[in-house]
């Protein structure tokens, strides 16, 4: 049906049906491309490809004029790390500007500012009326000297209404071993460096060169985050940990490659100050539904955890690498996706021999705040085919979620750099 | 507390073995040796991370097909192996983030089978990588730590 539906648009093409469909919803001059930019979604909905950044492109904002700020993972060849785009009005984009020095993963619009982070440090960039940075050479630094390792170095943030930000100090190790994922390597005793990674940091939107001594460690035992997002039915704020890997590797007597391809869980926590996650000590096991002691301090792969750690909102399937986490609240989508949460799983490695797994976008229910049944693929088939996807060989890997001023889903791909948007069609 | 002990044994045993093998004396080591297949090693120990296809993790673990590393200098490639490797440094123009743990745990023979199998896969095609190499990478390796 939907691809028929399709299809007749497609024939019809062209000015007359905009123009038409325009006048029956604003926006709507939009239409999904042809073959719905290569995506699988549910019934009613298309999808188009809004530009080829030909970059790392991670998290994203999408101005109500039309903006889209996409940041980089590295700069790219002008040596610029986030880049403006503009939308025409048939949703298609073109560079308009860039700016920034800094590769990173988040970028976020709030309060007439627009922030942004480097691998150690938080800026933030005044903008005006109409969502343009104003000074895009001369941003305010308002947190700087995070530790930043080769691994989970990336800083995402999360802004709530009060004026803090949360940012994620991912710990440079997998499990924090004395040798990092070697075999047989046991976890350093008490894990120190959990004083300065491995957690959730707040810090003020308002102050400036906030570092260590000016932040609050908010929540620990989170190995790192890339999605962080703030609930604002709950006002909560809200992670996917990235879980650890290697346990077939680190630990082939304890786990077969199928277990470890498995474990542990892709854990959606919602967090409160003073919350431990558990991290490097526990893993989440969401076939036992129990908090495992991990093998590195002295865990079998059944003995429990420590009831003090939190437990998950929800556990997902392992590996998959929850890149984006988005709570919609536009109108444009049925009723059921209002304030559930989309998330961007980037896809697996750490699964092998076993197939990988991810490379898609998720929907989570919510009602209340809360995670409220069961979530469900809701876009597929950026890799391209279940064989890349099961080989990990991926043509693209969904990363940002954003939400247009119109109730659209933008999702990024840091590996072509292609930038969708995901759009509701049926009358 | 494994590994010295798992170390010093390995030093014990390879020579003699070595010995049975080039006088082709008894047939049941030599069997044994055989049955070193650098597949196997490779599949258990480089797989999780380098993949199935040697084709490695986008930004995480290097590829083994055609790199500098596995075409170019055998010692630098032996110690890649002994020594775990988590430089800051580009491999043929691109940045991984991932770290590999040392596997000095493995005999002199499984790394030259496990090397020779990269260097003869993935669609590279270089010369062996012998276990006397190893063991005299092994040897000089000690030495600087
Ligand atoms: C835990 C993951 C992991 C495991 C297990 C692992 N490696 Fe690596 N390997 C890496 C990473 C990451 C790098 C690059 C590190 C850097 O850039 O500093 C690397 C680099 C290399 C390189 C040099 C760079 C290149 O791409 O040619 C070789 C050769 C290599 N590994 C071979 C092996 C072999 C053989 C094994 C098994 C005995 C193995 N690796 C096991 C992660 C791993």
């Amino acid at each position: 049906m939907k691809n028929k539906f399709n299809k007749y648009l497609v024939l019809m093409a062209g000015f007359a049906v905009s123009v038409s469909l325009y006048a029956l919803k604003p926006g709507s001059e939009v239409v999904p491309d042809a073959d719905n930019a290569g995506l699988k979604l549910p019934d009613g909905f298309g999808a188009l490809k809004v530009a080829e950044t030909g970059a790392k492109a991670r998290h994203l904002v999408v101005t109500p004029q039309g903006d889209i700020y996409v940041k980089l993972a590295r700069p790219n060849k002008e040596g610029k790390g986030i880049l403006v785009l503009h939308e025409a009005s048939n949703g298609k984009a073109e560079l308009k500007s860039s700016f920034g020095t800094y590769g990173g993963t988040e970028v976020a619009l709030k309060g007439g500012y627009l922030y942004a982070s480097s691998n150690t440090e938080v800026f933030k960039y005044k903008v005006n009326d109409k969502n343009e940075v104003i000074n895009p050479d001369q941003p305010e630094k308002i947190v700087t000297g995070l530790k930043a390792g080769r691994q989970h170095e990336t800083k995402s943030f999360a802004l709530d209404n009060d004026g803090n930000i949360y940012v994620n100090i991912g710990a440079w190790f997998n499990s924090c071993q004395e040798k990092d994922r070697g075999l047989h390597s046991p976890g350093i005793p008490g894990c120190p460096i959990l004083d300065s990674m491995g957690g959730v940091w707040q810090f003020r939107t308002d102050k400036l060169n906030q570092s260590y001594g000016e932040g609050v460690r908010y929540a620990t035992g989170l190995r790192n985050m890339v999605g962080m997002e703030w609930n604002q039915q709950d006002n909560q704020l809200f992670v996917m940990q990235h879980g650890r890997d290697n346990l077939n590797s680190s630990w082939p007597e304890l786990y077969t490659t199928k277990q470890s391809a498995e474990l542990p869980a892709e854990c959606l926590y919602a967090l409160k100050k003073g919350d431990n996650a558990g991290w490097p000590f526990m893993y989440y096991d969401q076939i036992q539904h129990k908090k495992i002691e991990a093998p590195e301090y002295g865990g079998d792969g059944k003995k429990e955890a420590d009831a003090k750690y939190i437990d998950p909102a929800v556990a997902y399937p392992g590996h998959m690498a929850p890149n984006g986490l988005l709570f919609y609240t536009g109108n444009q989508f049925p009723t059921k996706y209002k304030n559930g949460a989309f998330i961007a799983f980037h896809g697996s490695w750490n699964r092998a021999p076993e197939p990988q797994a991810g490379y898609f976008v998720v929907f989570q229910p919510f009602k209340d705040g809360k995670p409220a049944g069961d979530w469900e693929v809701f876009a597929d088939g950026f890799s391209g085919s279940p064989e890349k996807t099961a080989a990990g060989r991926a043509d693209h890997r969904p990363c940002g979620l954003a939400q247009g001023a119109d109730g659209s889903l933008y999702v990024t791909d840091d590996s072509k750099g292609t930038i969708y948007r995901i759009i509701y069609t049926k009358k | 507390m494994k590994k010295p002990i798992l170390v010093i044994a390995c030093l014990f045993c390879c020579a003699p073995l070595l010995a049975q093998i080039k006088t082709k004396a008894k047939p049941k080591p030599a069997a044994r040796l055989a049955a070193v297949d650098g597949k196997g090693i490779y599949e258990k120990y480089c797989l999780t991370c380098h993949q199935g296809d040697g084709g490695g993790v986008p930004n995480m673990n290097p590829p083994l097909i055609k790199t500098s590393y596995v075409l170019g200098d055998k010692t630098r490639l032996i110690k890649v192996v002994l020594n775990g490797f988590s430089e800051n440094v580009d491999i043929d123009g691109e940045s991984y983030s991932n770290v590999m743990p040392s596997h000095d745990f493995l005999k002199d023979q499984e790394i030259a089978a496990v090397l020779t199998y990269v260097r003869k896969n993935f669609t590279n095609k270089a010369g062996p990588i012998t276990t006397a190499q190893v063991k005299a990478v092994r040897a000089t390796n000690k030495k600087k730590i």
